[in-house]
């Protein structure tokens, strides 16, 4: 199903939440929403299945003005952050409730819960109540509720984010397989960078009730429009920095600079925002075009197998995520890679120059 | 081997609690025990008497009459005051100015004493002078309180409606705004209709505070004493003469130690008893 947005503008009260988004979503492809908390994903979920109305603007379903139409008649279906399911009813009556309001047959019913709840094995299950069934569970009794009734569109709001870590990725894992021989176009809210890079397909940056950039997900990643789009989609935050590139060589300060090549090449002479990943500022170097930096350690985390630090470069704030074990000392100064080859440059205006 | 450690010192800690619930509960009811089973005539001298009063008590159609009138009672009121309760919670609003404002309202015949209430109604409901005795005379219907014991029970329900519907309200609301807004979207989802969602979602997950609400309206009326005396004073006649209307008359009024106290034990019982029956039968669900 095709799911446009058209200038759509959401106010409650005096707050914005969401401002004049335009958007045309693809048509049975996982569609993610990335941004933090209160970007608006969660309106922008609501405006689609039509629990909210835009105060301006247009959305569209397959052609069709749907803005003022009732939920019920969206044929839509949504998975909650928190698993929401009926409390009083065994987990095959939960997923048989929307197939019942439809007015399915009692035949039909049991077929097609039964197949969905094979899918999402949850067939052993079927008598107990939600509270007798683990988070795990729970989740994929929802997720079952929500396939269980071929919807067009099917909203998923962060569906992972109260599981944990070991269900999540098993859930990770399934979802788009579950979903990619449906017919539905699928729209995903996350606060993750890298759930949205695990489940591929498309994603629609999230900032301020904004949607900055909208793409493959890949492409998004590599050449992120602005700089805010590149901030979104960055975990942990993307280093920033002021640059100078003056005759052919970028200059971060009196002491480092390094040959305008690569993305750098076709710029012009002129100031210049300078965005880099932290997996690309290492606190050892990684190619020929490393360029060693020096900053005063604020933070080191090691996590299982790479070393998290923060530092000051200057007045600013930075991070090194690198691989391996590295023990350093907090407070002392160290010495920092940055490999020259992956910096993004973004103009004044933190619109992208060069990535 | 095992040896077993000897620790006298917890005691200490135990003791205070030991000495608070034995002032408030096991003394007092020790004394009606005591009284239950003996007679007197004045001068503290008492006489064994076995299980006299309480035959005689339970024989009585005096307390009969006052235990089917207190059951009349009590079942009108909760059958008037939950549903009443629940319906108003469902109309209040959820967020806003206005929530503090209704909350306020709702709690305000709470903090009101009781025998203020009984007294303001008693005025209120006056056929000659009161506000609502004079509406309703007016009205053409022939109301006067302190004669017509159809007019008194009126009275005495529409007060307790009044004073204690507010209860209800406030736990069911309580239960109500604990919900998550995703179970409402869910079910609108679903295409679930209003009565629904009431049945399905608010009214299981009100259960628990409804459940308390119950018991304690059932508990309260069920004891009720102040407002019924102030308003009527158990008349016309005996017709509002609810138990502990009727137990006070014979404990202080008639001076019947003996009696009183084994009706004493026997009222006590069936608060309990009732009150164990209904809170296991609500929570058998929650349990399985």
């Amino acid at each position: 199903m095709t799911l446009v947005f058209k200038n759509v503008t959401k106010r409650v009260g005096a707050d914005v939440h969401i401002f004049d988004t335009s958007v045309e979503f693809v048509e049975n492809e996982f569609n993610i929403l990335l941004g933090t908390t209160l970007a608006g994903k969660t309106t922008l979920l609501q405006l689609m299945a039509g629990l909210e109305v835009p105060t301006s603007g247009e959305i569209w379903f397959n052609g069709n003005n749907v803005t003022g139409v009732a939920t019920q008649k969206r044929n839509v279906s949504m998975v909650h952050q928190q698993f929401i399911n009926y409390p009083h009813f065994s987990v095959y009556d939960n997923i048989a409730s929307p197939l019942r309001v439809a007015g399915f047959s009692k035949a039909d019913i049991e077929s097609r819960v039964d197949s969905v709840a094979n899918l999402l094995k949850l067939t052993p299950m079927l008598k107990r109540r939600p509270n007798e069934l683990s988070g795990g569970q729970q989740q994929r009794t929802a997720l079952a509720r929500a396939l269980v009734k071929d919807a067009d569109l099917v909203l998923l709001d962060e569906p992972l984010a109260n599981l944990d870590y070991k269900l999540r990725e098993e859930l990770r894992d399934e979802l788009p397989k579950l979903l990619s021989d449906r017919k539905c176009t699928v729209v995903y809210a996350t606060t993750e960078p890298t759930e949205a890079l695990l489940l591929g397909g498309y994603t629609a940056t999230v900032h301020e009730g904004q949607i900055t950039q909208f793409g493959k997900t890949p492409d998004v990643y590599r050449r992120p429009t602005d700089l805010e789009t590149a901030r979104v989609f960055s975990d942990p935050p993307i280093n920033t920095t002021k640059i100078i590139r003056k005759d052919g060589l970028m200059v971060l300060d009196e002491e480092v600079s390094w040959p305008a090549q690569g993305a750098a090449d076709g710029l012009a002479d002129g100031a210049y925002m300078m965005g880099i990943r932290p997996h690309f500022v290492t606190v050892q170097p990684t190619s020929e075009n490393a360029v060693a930096i020096q900053g005063r350690v604020i933070v080191s985390e090691l996590s299982g197998s790479e070393s998290v630090v923060h530092f000051k470069l200057g007045d600013l704030s930075w991070v090194s995520q690198s691989h391996g074990i590295h023990a350093i000392d907090i407070g002392a100064d160290a010495t920092f890679y940055l490999d020259t080859r992956h910096c993004i440059y973004f103009g004044e205006n933190e619109k992208l120059m060069a990535a | 081997m095992n040896k077993k450690i000897s620790n006298q010192k917890a005691w200490w800690f135990v003791a205070p609690v030991i000495v608070l619930v034995a002032f408030n509960a096991v003394i007092p009811l020790m004394t009606v025990v005591n009284y239950s089973v003996q007679e007197t005539f004045g001068n503290n001298v008492f006489f064994w008497e076995g299980v006299k009063w309480f035959e005689t008590v339970l024989n009585s159609e005096r307390f009969h009459a006052s235990l089917g009138r207190q059951m009349m009672f009590t079942s009108i009121i909760l059958l008037i005051e939950v549903p009443l309760g629940v319906a108003i919670a469902l109309t209040m609003p959820k967020k806003g100015v206005w929530v503090s404002v209704c909350l306020v309202f709702m709690a305000m015949p709470l903090l009101i004493p009781w025998n203020v209430v009984g007294a303001m109604w008693n005025i209120f409901a006056l056929p000659d002078i009161g506000l609502l005795g004079r509406a309703i005379n007016a009205l053409g219907i022939d109301y006067n309180f302190t004669s017509q014991p159809l007019s008194a029970w009126f009275t005495t329900i529409l007060m307790d409606v009044w004073h204690w519907t507010s209860l209800v309200v406030l736990l069911a609301y309580a239960g109500l705004s604990s919900i998550p807004d995703a179970y409402y979207q869910a079910a609108k989802i679903d295409g679930a209709k209003p009565w629904a969602v009431f049945r399905y979602i608010q009214l299981p997950k009100m259960k628990r505070v409804l459940t308390i609400a119950i018991l304690l309206r059932f508990m309260d009326s069920f004891m009720i004493y102040t407002e019924p005396f102030v308003l009527t004073g158990g008349g016309p006649g005996n017709t509002t003469t609810f138990l502990s209307i009727d137990l006070v008359k014979i404990a202080l009024g008639q001076f019947d130690l003996g009696p009183a106290a084994a009706m004493s034990l026997v009222y006590f019982l069936i608060v309990l008893l009732v009150s164990w029956l209904f809170y296991t039968l609500m929570m058998k669900d929650e349990a399985q």
